[in-house]
């Protein structure tokens, strides 16, 4: 590939915040007409390097160069990078729900006549850049009431929209199911033949395998190393190693499982949507949880996984319509969260941003934030108490940051996944429903967090995954139930797990015993 | 780092103080200067600041309650109406149905406090937003004093004005001094000295450095030397004047509620609320309670400003409490809350608050009509807030930067190897 003409390149890139070097002398290389990924474990500096790139981070805020076109740019905010035809796709969308596909390609670039908008000229045009998404949608149709691996094809449109000669893409398929990332893997390639250059940035590994043709590495701020898939024969093991620094023996720690007793069950669980009454989105829902055990649920995007799992947690989600829960024996009534908490539940949420955290805290005031009675003292909350708590999980989970002082929302995903975990660790739980658990989070994380997730099974506590990811599962749970449409459609012990069988049930409403 | 780095980081730096409360102590320290000068030295007299204090303690009581409203993420717009209900309330019960005062006191503040539940409910349990739950009430109780007092004054007897223009009485020896204002004032002295060595202890017991010593002593000094110089004037007053009954309120109003919002659970959970409702909700935070309180607590607030502002004008009128709303909600924003929730202090708010008190004193006494007044103080709100926005903004000084940095220990306790049960996650963890 190495032939074709150098688009872009970013000479030695340092970009300090205080106290903390995010990009120490980075460079990279895009030529026109590939597809470049950028790998490395959450902090490393990707999405950094691209703000830089976008201009996000205006000329002078950073040290270095930045050639693109030959000639050297120095943007000033996004619209000085957008003008010279460089889009980047944000993993948080960037849509209006409220608008309709054609007004939300156009958001601030309409076509006008006469100085008002040309709203005909306008829906032409959208049908154009949606068909060469590949995006079969009545333009009128409001954002909102698409699926988001189609919104996501809306985002791509509207960068269709401004001309786009460089596509930045933030973790694409990371809220997509498998169907809809094929769609996009193959939509990329289809740029890629037309001559548009994208940069990816991913944490699937086997997606940036199959489609990029260079991939850059990045280490804590550093350029690791930029490898040719092709020429190098690149595979996933390679890239890992080049993240993390070392070989990656296994994506799972070792662990040998001690399940005891049930000690908590849900029976013939009914909820319904909480604005559509008519649907419901728990049918008759029945499971239990042993001690000492990690149970997994699969489904496909939209299953009812994260609804049955917020219903059961102190009706946090739908309209509760019936069913009974049973601990150690005896029926329990959660009405609230509060109930939930003092039953010895938790929920770790899949959007620990929107709704884990309240992202003005500190480390110190998140991790007590769900059990603030355990740091009181007659009616005072104990600043000592709460900073030593703190800091106990931020040793034992080894969070990456300077001290508990530290803001939450400076921490990497992984770190706020990390005290995300430690808030409900500290709350005392017997049953942890985790809800994505390693959703945007590099490897190395991935695996320190498995590791967590182990020790408190093996601390006799219950510990329920929901996962999009059947390998997470497959390695992680020692039985697994797969959910369709709102109903647990099968139960699978873990030597009986794999991923053909785990899809087939999570796409049928047969009911399947395997046991 | 440097000393005077140093300094200026602890001198006002406690635990919650932030950047802008940081600028604004001296913002407010600089314009009592300026019209110390301005004025040949009639502002900082024993009358004037009484009198500044007296005409001042309505609306800082009113910004405690509003500093709760905006940090839940909420906004109250009734507070001047409810203020002025109240008060015309009361007075008729003391002039028609001859309740005695501290009965009628009381009255008020359940007067308040269903208000603040009918307001409370409509925000928590049914969901209207403040802003349209709160304009509905500036305009319902609005029309509700001028509707029970038919827009004529009533006024207070005597007792009950202690309240609004009470002051210490003269007690013991004569010194020359009022001698309960002296002893207050020790008092206070005592309370920032304990104050400073209970923060060196906790900062011990979190394993941080506490600040170097001469900076205890230095803010300590700079403390004890505004407090002394507060009550000696405050002492010294024209005789039968001292400290303010209404400022007595104020000052145990803010001790109260700086440790409610700070030091117990109910407070953090309006922080909590303010910064990610959805996030506190999960968290067992009962979202509806907290709504609640905040609302009817301002109410009852509210109330209390009302009677204070009635007793200190001996009637009660149509046009009591007129603009308050704006006064309040100014004195927050300057003292550095979040127009979005979740960030703010007391001690903030009255800083903001009395920015604008000694804005408003100086400017009158230097003879400044009152437009020319109401164009500056709304210069000034929208400098301050701008200037932070700005520095926000340049990532050269925010904040909730500063505000966690003032915090953060100097040297980061460094990551510790996790006992040998985790030999198994070390291996290929991130090297930290």
């Amino acid at each position: 590939m190495s032939e074709l003409p150098v688009l872009l390149e970013m000479r030695s890139i340092t970009k300090e915040f205080p106290g903390v070097k995010a990009l120490a002398d980075v460079n990279l290389v895009v030529r026109a007409g590939e597809i470049h990924a950028i790998c490395g474990e959450n902090g490393a500096g990707k999405s950094t390097l691209m703000k830089v790139l976008s201009g996000v981070y205006p000329y002078g805020s950073y040290d270095g160069q930045i050639i693109y076109q030959g000639a050297e740019t120095r943007f000033s905010d996004i619209r000085a990078s957008e003008q010279a035809g460089i889009v980047i796709i944000h993993q948080e969308l960037a849509l209006i729900p409220h608008m309709s596909i054609t007004e939300n390609i156009f958001l601030g670039n309409e076509p006008r006549k006469h100085g008002a908008i040309d709203w005909k000229a306008a829906n032409r045009l959208a049908l154009d850049l949606m068909a060469r998404v590949g995006l079969r949608e009545d333009p009128d149709t409001l954002v909102k009431d698409i699926g988001v691996g189609k919104q996501q094809l809306v985002e791509i449109a509207k960068a269709f929209a401004k001309d786009v000669k460089l596509l930045i893409l933030d973790e694409p398929t990371a809220a997509l199911n498998e169907a809809d990332s094929r769609h996009l893997l193959d939509l990329l390639r289809g740029f890629r033949s037309r001559g548009i250059t994208s940069i990816m940035i991913s944490h699937k590994l086997n997606e940036i395998e199959a489609i990029a043709d260079q991939i850059t590495i990045l280490r804590d701020g550093r350029t690791v190393e930029t490898l040719d898939v092709k020429a190098d024969g690149v595979d996933e093991d390679r890239i890992v190693r080049g993240m993390v620094g070392r070989e990656l023996h296994s994506r799972f720690p070792d662990h040998t499982p001690k399940i005891g007793e049930v000690f908590f069950e849900v029976r013939d669980w009914n909820v319904r949507h909480p604005i559509s009454a008519d649907r419901q989105v728990c049918k008759n829902e029945s499971f239990v949880v042993r001690r000492g055990e990690i149970v997994g649920f699969a489904g496909l995007m939209g299953a009812g996984r994260t609804e049955l799992a917020m219903s059961v947690f102190g009706r946090s989600y739908g309209v509760y319509e019936s069913g009974t829960i049973i601990k150690d024996g005896k029926e329990i009534v959660l009405k609230t969260v509060a109930d939930a908490i003092a039953h010895g539940l938790a929920y770790v949420s899949e959007d620990r941003k929107a709704i884990g955290l309240n992202l003005l805290d500190d480390i110190k005031a998140s991790t007590v934030s769900a059990k603030l009675s355990k740091i009181t003292r007659h009616g005072v909350l104990d600043e000592v108490a709460e900073y030593k708590a703190a800091e106990a999980y931020r040793r034992e989970l080894r969070t990456k940051a300077p001290t508990v002082d530290e803001s939450v929302s400076k921490l990497s995903g992984g770190n706020q996944q990390k005290v995300v975990l430690a808030k409900w660790m500290f709350t005392d739980p017997d049953l942890l429903i985790l809800d994505e658990p390693t959703r945007g989070i590099d490897v190395g994380a991935k695996y320190e967090i498995y590791g967590i997730i182990q020790r408190l099974a093996d601390q006799g506590k219950g510990v329920v995954v929901i996962s999009s990811e059947l390998p997470e599962l497959i390695g992680l749970c020692d039985r697994i139930y797969t959910v369709f449409e709102g109903a647990i459609t099968g139960e699978i012990a873990r030597q009986d797990a794999d991923p053909e069988t785990l899809m087939k049930q999570m796409t049928s409403t047969k009911k399947m015993q395997t046991r | 780092m440097s000393r005077i780095k140093d300094l200026q980081k602890n001198l006002f730096g406690g635990t919650t103080s932030n950047a802008r409360q940081f600028g604004m102590i001296f913002t407010l320290v600089a314009i009592v200067v300026l019209f110390q000068i301005l004025t040949d030295g009639l502002t900082l007299r024993s009358d004037n600041l009484i009198a500044l204090f007296n005409q001042n303690s309505y609306i800082l009581i009113l910004a405690i309650g509003m500093l709760m409203v905006i940090v839940a993420g909420h906004i109250d717009l009734s507070v001047g109406s409810i203020a002025a209900f109240t008060g015309i309330l009361v007075a008729k019960s003391m002039a028609e149905w001859s309740l005695p005062w501290p009965v009628a006191i009381l009255f008020g503040l359940a007067i308040g406090a269903i208000i603040g539940a009918w307001q409370g409910f409509w925000v928590a349990y049914v969901g209207v937003p403040a802003f349209i739950v709160t304009l509905a009430g500036m305009l319902l109780f609005r029309g509700g004093n001028q509707f029970i007092g038919n827009a004529n004054t009533i006024a207070v007897p005597e007792g009950f004005r202690v309240i609004g223009s009470g002051f210490l009485p003269e007690v013991g020896p004569n010194t020359g001094y009022n001698n309960l204002t002296l002893l207050l004032g020790l008092a206070a002295c005592v309370a920032v000295v304990w104050r400073e060595f209970q923060a060196r202890k906790t900062r011990r017991d979190m394993d941080a450095e506490p600040a170097p010593m001469w900076i205890s002593v230095l803010r300590m000094a700079v403390m004890v030397g505004v407090i002394v110089f507060a009550s000696l004037r405050f002492a010294s007053g024209r005789v039968g004047t001292s400290f303010p009954v209404s400022g007595i309120i104020l000052v145990a109003l803010v001790l109260a509620y700086s440790f409610y919002t700070r030091n117990t659970a109910g407070g953090r959970h309006i922080y909590a609320v303010g910064g990610n409702s959805r996030a506190a909700e999960l968290s067992g935070v009962k979202l509806k309670r907290v709504n609640f309180f905040v609302m009817m607590n301002m109410a009852v607030l509210a109330a209390l400003a009302g009677m204070i502002f009635v007793a200190r004008s001996a009637a009660s009128g149509p046009q009591d409490g007129n603009g308050w709303e704006l006064d309040a909600i100014a004195a927050v924003f300057i003292g550095g809350a979040a127009v979005s929730g979740g960030i703010g202090t007391i001690s903030g708010s009255i800083v903001g608050g009395l920015v604008m008190a000694v804005l408003n004193n100086g400017l009158q006494l230097l003879g400044v009509g009152t437009d020319r007044v109401q164009i500056i103080k709304g210069l000034v709100l929208l400098l301050a807030v701008a200037l932070d926005v700005y520095n926000k903004k340049q990532g050269k000084f925010s904040i909730i930067g500063s505000l966690t940095r003032s915090m953060r220990r100097e040297t980061p306790a460094p990551p510790t190897a996790p006992p040998d049960a985790d030999r198994e996650t070390a291996r290929t963890a991130v090297p930290s």
